[in-house]
């Protein structure tokens, strides 16, 4: 809470001296758009692919990657595992939320090379066979969701939070997961639905 | 025989894709795996007007992975909105095909807006900050985003007008608006009107530029075989894809084939097809492969519309009872340098309340930022936060209760379209609202309502939308076994279209829902409309209903004159269908089923293909949902926190064929209302014109926090002129109103009546 008024005062305080700077001139200027941090790295380094293996949903995956990719794109663009959403690969939205060691994390912003040997676990690791995690029955039960694109990351965080174990009232489900938002704006179907999974945890 | 049995139409029925979307195997535009796949990545101007007099790509191009990098040197000619096959004559890049309210059926002109040439990279001209000015395919993601970055462009600038009010003087009166509304509307005598008052209101509102935002970035993957494109597009209207795509690129849109199975939110900005649709499929002939190209969260604010700024000055005058004597709404907002967008702003304000003379004007100021488009209820989003600000402002100013107010001026018919209302439920909407919310618990009086140190406000405002329904075709196909499949183009935004369709089917054909699959998201099928305006379940769901009695009707035609069937003879009166069996009213042990009398003449399916168009009939009637919002705010006196407590919307929207998407949609609108009154702002920076805060960390959508429970609920309204179904839209009608509930509860706490959103502390303090 006090983190999140922080943020939304700082947005003010950086809107407010924007429109205090002073309008500049335009004597018609030419300049060039270019890189801020340049120089360019050798080409050698952009090619060479390093060995990662990812253990994801049990399985192992063997992979000869380009270490700038994050976990989020080798999950997604690599071993097809497109259930983990990319809503911003910045960590401001959560939709690539995925379990690392039962932990949630924001997928984006790790590098698949840093998760090896790690237990990851994403959307589609959920569910047993055909049945469902509690979870993901309880997000359809209370329509937890519209467009469905948030719906693998906030039922992954919502999974994560009951492991983390501290989340009782609708008041601290509202606060821990609002790393992960929904557009659609589902949340008070999602807070229902993660008070019915957390009911039946216990 | 004539009614559908009605069993699964008005059932809450969990969503049918609900299990795809919870276990990720839902796939949006950027998931459907192809071999070879290339990628693509925009890059964007850095300045807002201008033109490009070089850019360098020779380090791009010798970057790893590199394939191609597109750039107005080298890409190809393309045809333009003007020619609409020709030379794209200086105006440019970008010209997205956003200027025309969702191709609403009255649209002037003929041509369909959303269908225009989208031409990009055509010229050297700049007109905002982000526009297109390349893109770069590589073997991977990361190799194209790197060498994106390597492009050395050089600009000659010029000062850009970014800033509305800064440029108020060369406003313009618009020559249509995007909805058959004209730009300026009068009745009566508006000065008359304001002298005959008692009481007179007059002040102005603002809106800030707003961002969609669906959390799936927009997306296209684009596959050429031969002369045949593919794209898997997030998009709301596939047949408007197809179209825009075959217009721009100079093909028969029977060579493209639009996909878009799941769409992740679109809220207007996946109406329009944009540039990087085009770039993408531009791409893939080019580096001869499958291309992705997702936009980035950051392009986002630059590439896909938003919603203009607003000014507008609202005057009421009204006698000592209440009664309006004038409503003067006259509007500012943006467009752009290079295409027109005005947002019809004013669009209910004519036809709401009981009054002889008014005014609403429409104008517009050119700038150098995108175009905007539209976004959830556009016009009536910013239009109904003004002037419900206004009205709740004159009842203050009578000593009146708002509601109160509301009642006193219902009026009997449309009195700007001059006819009766099909239905309308606007005062049993503040009846039953204002009973569960507890109104009556409200001491009007200004910071007179206390939690400890917090100051409590309650408000309340009208919510309302038309109705719309647009032609719309679809094929159901009865198989053998007695189960069956529909197809029709439409989409499903996260609106529930796949479920409510189910329902309509299984009614309409006497089976269970979990025999009927409805498959959607593709040019393949059906030519739809596309989903906005909210005529999403009226348009699809007649046509699915008209085919399914058609199919329904070929079979049991069968079986009547067939003198091996029970039912041989039968009137269809006579007849009733349950799971699946026909059966004589009369006598039910008389009957048999589509399975037994498919297999008797050897059919392995029944099928039909219908195209559904409104009703004329519908034409004599002025057709809108209405709705009344409740909003209960708790500020904090010391830091001007504003947080929403509670929430309550109650509609009448004809009926509701499913009340547990229905009521999702009615509580997804109240929040992003609730971003609209407190959060969301997009803020330009007036020297460079870019949009500054252009992630969601700065650009504030309410998050769970944000939220309290919402409760939303429909009144009982059947309404049999809007169509066969009484259905009237959903998608809209949620976010209308709830800024000025904010606003009014914020009044009601603190006394500070806040004329500019969003509802930020500074503006309490
Ligand atoms: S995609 Fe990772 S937080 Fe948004
Ligand atoms: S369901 Fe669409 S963003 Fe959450």
């Amino acid at each position: 809470m006090k983190l999140r008024i922080k943020r939304r005062r700082f947005g003010q305080l950086m809107i407010a001296s924007t429109l205090v700077t002073a309008i500049a001139n335009f004597p018609q200027r030419t300049f060039a758009q270019k890189k801020l941090l340049s120089p360019t790295p050798p080409s050698s380094m952009e090619a060479s692919s390093v060995p990662v293996k990812l253990r994801v949903n049990g399985a192992e995956h063997a992979l000869e990657i380009d270490p700038r990719v994050t976990l989020l794109d080798a999950l997604r663009e690599r071993i097809g595992l497109t259930g983990t959403k990319k809503g911003c690969d910045h960590g401001q939205c959560g939709a690539c939320t995925v379990l690392v060691d039962g932990r949630r994390i924001n997928s984006c912003l790790t590098l698949a090379v840093m998760q090896e040997g790690a237990a990851i676990t994403t959307i589609e690791g959920l569910a047993q066979g055909d049945k469902l995690h509690p979870m993901q029955a309880a997000f359809i039960k209370h329509d937890g969701f519209q467009c469905g694109y948030c719906t693998p990351g906030q039922i992954c965080s919502a999974v994560g939070l009951l492991n983390e174990g501290h989340a009782k009232t609708d008041d601290e489900v509202r606060e821990l997961m609002s790393g992960n938002i929904c557009r659609c704006g589902a949340y008070p179907n999602i807070v229902n639905a993660i008070q019915e999974a957390r009911s039946q945890q216990t | 025989m004539n009614d559908p049995t009605n069993k699964a139409i008005g059932k809450p029925l969990d969503r049918v894709d609900g299990r795809l979307k919870v276990t990720g195997a839902a796939r949006y535009a950027a998931e459907f795996p192809l071999k070879n796949m290339a990628h693509a990545v925009l890059v964007q101007s850095a300045i807002a007007k201008g033109r490009i007099t070089n850019i360098d790509t020779s380090a791009a191009q010798k970057s790893p992975g590199v394939l191609a990098v597109i750039t107005h040197l080298n890409a190809p000619k393309l045809a333009s909105p003007q020619s609409g096959g020709g030379d794209s004559s200086g105006g440019d890049a970008q010209v997205t095909a956003a200027n025309a309210q969702s191709g609403e059926s009255g649209s002037a002109g003929g041509e369909n807006p959303f269908e225009k040439p989208v031409p990009v990279l055509q010229s050297d001209q700049i007109n905002f900050y982000g526009q297109h000015i390349g893109v770069v395919v590589a073997e991977t993601l990361e190799q194209a985003r790197h060498a994106a970055t390597l492009l050395r462009v050089t600009y000659r600038e010029e000062r850009p007008a970014t800033v509305m009010a800064a440029n108020l003087a060369n406003a313009y009166k618009p020559q249509s608006l995007l909805i058959p509304l004209k730009p300026d509307t009068q009745r009566g005598d508006i000065q008359g009107g304001l002298k005959a008052a008692d009481v007179q209101v007059d002040h102005t509102y603002t809106t800030p530029n707003e961002h969609h935002q669906p959390m799936e970035a927009h997306a296209t993957t684009a596959v050429w075989d031969g002369g045949q494109l593919t794209l898997y597009d997030s998009s709301q209207n596939v047949n408007g894809v197809q179209k825009t795509v075959a217009n721009t690129l100079r093909i028969p849109p029977e060579n493209i084939r639009v996909i878009a199975s799941f769409v992740g939110g679109g809220f207007g900005s996946k109406y329009p097809v944009r540039g990087h649709t085009i770039l993408a499929a531009i791409a893939a002939q080019q580096v001869k492969r499958p291309v992705k190209l997702v936009v980035t969260r950051e392009q986002m604010f630059t590439s896909v519309g938003f919603r203009s700024h607003s000014s507008q000055r609202i005057r009421l005058g009204a006698k000592k009872d209440g009664k309006l004597t004038a409503i003067s709404h006259e509007i500012h907002t943006q467009t752009s340098v290079f295409e027109e967008f005005i947002e019809h702003v004013g669009v209910a304000t004519p036809m709401l309340y009981d009054t002889q003379n008014l005014l609403v004007t429409h104008r517009g100021v050119r700038l150098n930022l995108p175009t905007p488009t539209i976004m959830r209820a556009p016009g009536e989003s910013p239009g109904m936060f003004a002037f419900e600000s206004a009205m709740d402002e004159l009842a203050y100013a009578l000593k009146l209760d708002p509601i109160e107010l509301r009642l006193r001026n219902e009026p009997e018919r449309d009195l700007e379209k001059g006819l009766p209302w099909s239905s309308r439920s606007l005062v049993e909407s503040f009846r039953q609202g204002a009973k569960s919310f507890g109104w009556e618990r409200r001491n009007p009086e200004p910071r007179s309502m206390r939690d400890g140190r917090y100051l409590i406000g309650m408000g309340t405002a009208t919510a309302t939308y038309p109705t719309n329904r647009m032609p719309s075709s679809a094929k159901v196909r009865l198989l053998a076994d007695g189960s069956a499949q529909v197809y029709l183009a439409a989409t499903d935004i996260g609106t529930g279209t796949y479920t409510m369709l189910t329902q309509i089917a299984a009614d309409a054909l006497g089976i269970p829902t979990e025999r009927v699959r409805v498959e959607i998201g593709d040019t393949k099928m059906p030519r739809t409309p596309g989903s906005g305006g909210s005529w999403g379940a009226a348009s699809y769901g007649s046509a699915v209903q008209s085919a399914c009695v058609a199919v329904r009707a070929k079979i049991l035609g069968m079986a009547r004159l067939d003198p091996r069937s029970p039912l041989k003879g039968l009137s269809n009166v006579g007849m009733d269908i349950r799971e699946g069996r026909i059966f004589s009213k009369r006598d039910s042990s008389r009957g048999e089923t589509y399975q037994e009398i498919l297999a008797r003449n050897n059919l392995k399916v029944t099928e039909a293909e219908v195209e559904s168009t409104p009703d004329e009939a519908a034409k004599k009637y002025s057709m809108h949902a209405f709705g009344a919002q409740f909003a209960q705010v708790r500020v904090d006196p010391d830091l001007g926190m504003v947080r929403v407590t509670r929430f309550l919307g109650t509609y009448g929207a004809g009926r509701i064929l499913n009340p547990k998407t229905a009521r999702s949609q009615m509580i997804g609108g109240i929040i992003m209302g609730i971003g609209m009154a407190l959060h969301e702002e997009t803020v330009v920076d007036d020297r460079y014109g870019h949009f500054v805060n252009h992630n969601l960390g700065e650009y504030h959508v309410p998050v769970h926090a944000d939220i309290p429970a919402i409760e939303a609920f429909f009144v009982k309204e059947n309404d049999p002129h809007v169509n066969p179904l009484g259905i009237k839209g959903v998608g809209e009608i949620g976010i209308v109103g709830v800024a000025a509930a904010v606003a009014n509860a914020v009044y009601h706490a603190t006394g500070k009546r806040i004329r500019d959103l969003p509802i930020t502390p500074d503006k309490l303090l």
